[in-house]
């Protein structure tokens, strides 16, 4: 894995994993698996594995970070140093306090910050396990621990990459693909009320590869958000089932 | 005008519940002409209002409510209380001790001391200010004795049961009494330690099968059961 492959993408159209370009990795979302935070989430998106887990809104310590008028988000992504193949130094990067800022600023469009004045909710993503697309992923196991902690919202948020390896826009980039393909655009959607929370890119498109790479990770984000819906549900249909 | 849930069925936060003349109710939000949820929860509609009932959430303030809190610190002229809600309350002396308050005089931490837990109703809250309490009322005060537990305070008003159908069967049933703090906070005083298992027994189970129907009877059915069986035991 570590060679540098010459083709991303074979004869037959298939990626390194034998996905087709359109084809997201296969992910696994389950709500509520801490029991000592308000609200948590975990998902597994091919090799990527993310815990979030939220807590509040309670009083916000220190008390002069507290906002008169809303509450207050407080997101720190981190990575586990055996989340990748080097070992990655514990201490916040400056690509992890990057990424917080940008999780963060995604989901606030989702919560009614302004219900609850001078409190702040505070979220930790943890990864355990990288391999490529871990904002998208973070961003769609915040979500659902910001639903399962029972804090208002207007929609769930989905993250969803899309981008360019060799001469093809594929959706939901790998970690090699990601390292050398061409582009990555991660979006992340509010699929409900259609509104895009983040858009990002990091390489090279034509205007048309653009907007073909957007849809594209848009598509992607109504799937897995059908995954999400069904995980808050399950979460409490079993509950219901064990009891009747 | 349609609806898109049926009655009961689970939600999730931005489905879709009703476009066209319709008002957002609890755990709801209206855009535009559409109504929206806001939680995980039962959704229902009465009349021309959309309700989703959560399934967790926390406690939000409300004048009027009586909650249970424990005293988190003495203060120079009062108590911090916390109330399980996202903001902490206060309790002023001069409301405790029903006579102007004198600080060379009184010390605070005799008449309440950080740990103790207080039965206690919200006088005063608004989005600027913490709630403030008051304890100035009968049967409000110091707990002294009795049991304490927590279930998510959305579940309180069907530990309470139509008209306090429950929650007068439970009193009944076991002999204990018992204060429903709207936090979600519960005391529960009886004569013996067992009564007060049992009732908090019937309590957790009508927290775990809240959205099922006929609990009443099922509770009351299971109420009896256990009291015949400890009759047997001390045979």
């Amino acid at each position: 894995m570590n060679q540098k492959p010459e083709k991303l993408i074979d004869k037959k159209g298939l990626r390194l994993d034998g996905r087709k370009p359109e084809d997201l990795r296969p992910i696994k979302v389950d709500v509520g698996v801490l029991s000592n935070a308000d609200g948590s989430a975990y998902v597994e998106q091919g090799k990527n594995k993310i815990l979030a887990a939220v807590y509040g809104p309670k009083e916000l310590h220190p008390k002069h970070l507290s906002l008169p008028d809303r509450m207050v988000l407080r997101c720190r992504y981190h990575m586990a140093p055996f989340s990748v193949q080097e070992r990655k130094s514990p201490a916040p990067s400056r690509r992890e306090v990057e990424l917080s800022k940008v999780i963060r600023e995604s989901l606030e469009p989702a919560i009614f910050l302004e219900y609850y004045p001078r409190t702040g909710i505070d979220i930790f993503i943890e990864v355990l396990q990288a391999d490529g697309g871990t904002r998208c992923a973070s961003i769609t196991a915040a979500s659902l621990a910001i639903a399962d902690a029972g804090i208002p919202m207007r929609d769930l948020v989905v993250g969803c990459a899309a981008g360019k390896v060799d001469d093809t826009v594929v959706l939901d980039l790998m970690d090699t693909e990601d390292k050398i393909g061409v582009a990555d655009v991660p979006v992340a959607l509010m699929p409900n009320l259609d509104v895009v929370t983040l858009l990002q890119m990091d390489g090279i498109l034509t205007l048309e590869e653009f907007e073909k790479a957007v849809n594209l990770a848009m598509e992607g984000c109504k799937k897995i958000y059908a995954l999400q819906k069904e995980a808050l549900k399950t979460k409490y249909m079993t509950v219901k089932e064990v009891e009747e | 005008m349609p609806t898109f849930f049926e009655k009961r069925q689970i939600v999730t936060p931005g489905e879709l519940l009703a476009e066209g003349d319709f008002l957002a109710g609890e755990n709801t939000y209206a855009e535009g002409s559409k109504i929206f949820a806001s939680r995980v929860g039962l959704a229902d509609s009465e009349n021309k209002k959309v309700n989703v009932v959560a399934l967790k959430a926390f406690y939000i303030p409300e004048i009027g409510d009586i909650v249970i809190g424990t005293v988190t610190e003495v203060g120079f002229s009062g108590w911090n209380v916390d109330i399980k809600a996202p903001y902490e309350a206060n309790l002023r002396a001069s409301d405790v001790l029903s006579r102007p308050f004198k600080p060379q005089a009184d010390e605070l931490s005799q008449v309440l001391n950080a740990g103790d837990l207080i039965v206690a109703k919200i006088a005063a809250y608004d989005r600027a200010h913490d709630p403030q309490l008051t304890v100035g009322e009968p049967g409000l005060g110091k707990i002294t004795r009795g049991q304490i537990m927590r279930v998510t305070p959305t579940k309180i008003p069907r530990v309470i049961g139509r008209k306090g159908s429950m929650i007068s069967m439970i009193k009944q049933e076991t002999g204990c009494q018992i204060i429903l703090g709207l936090n979600g906070v519960i005391l529960v005083t009886g004569k013996n330690p067992e009564d007060e298992e049992l009732a908090m027994v019937a309590i957790q189970k009508i927290e775990e099968e809240s959205h099922t129907s006929g609990l009443t009877d099922r509770i009351a059915q299971m109420l009896k059961e256990e009291k015949a069986k400890k009759e047997e035991n001390k045979k």
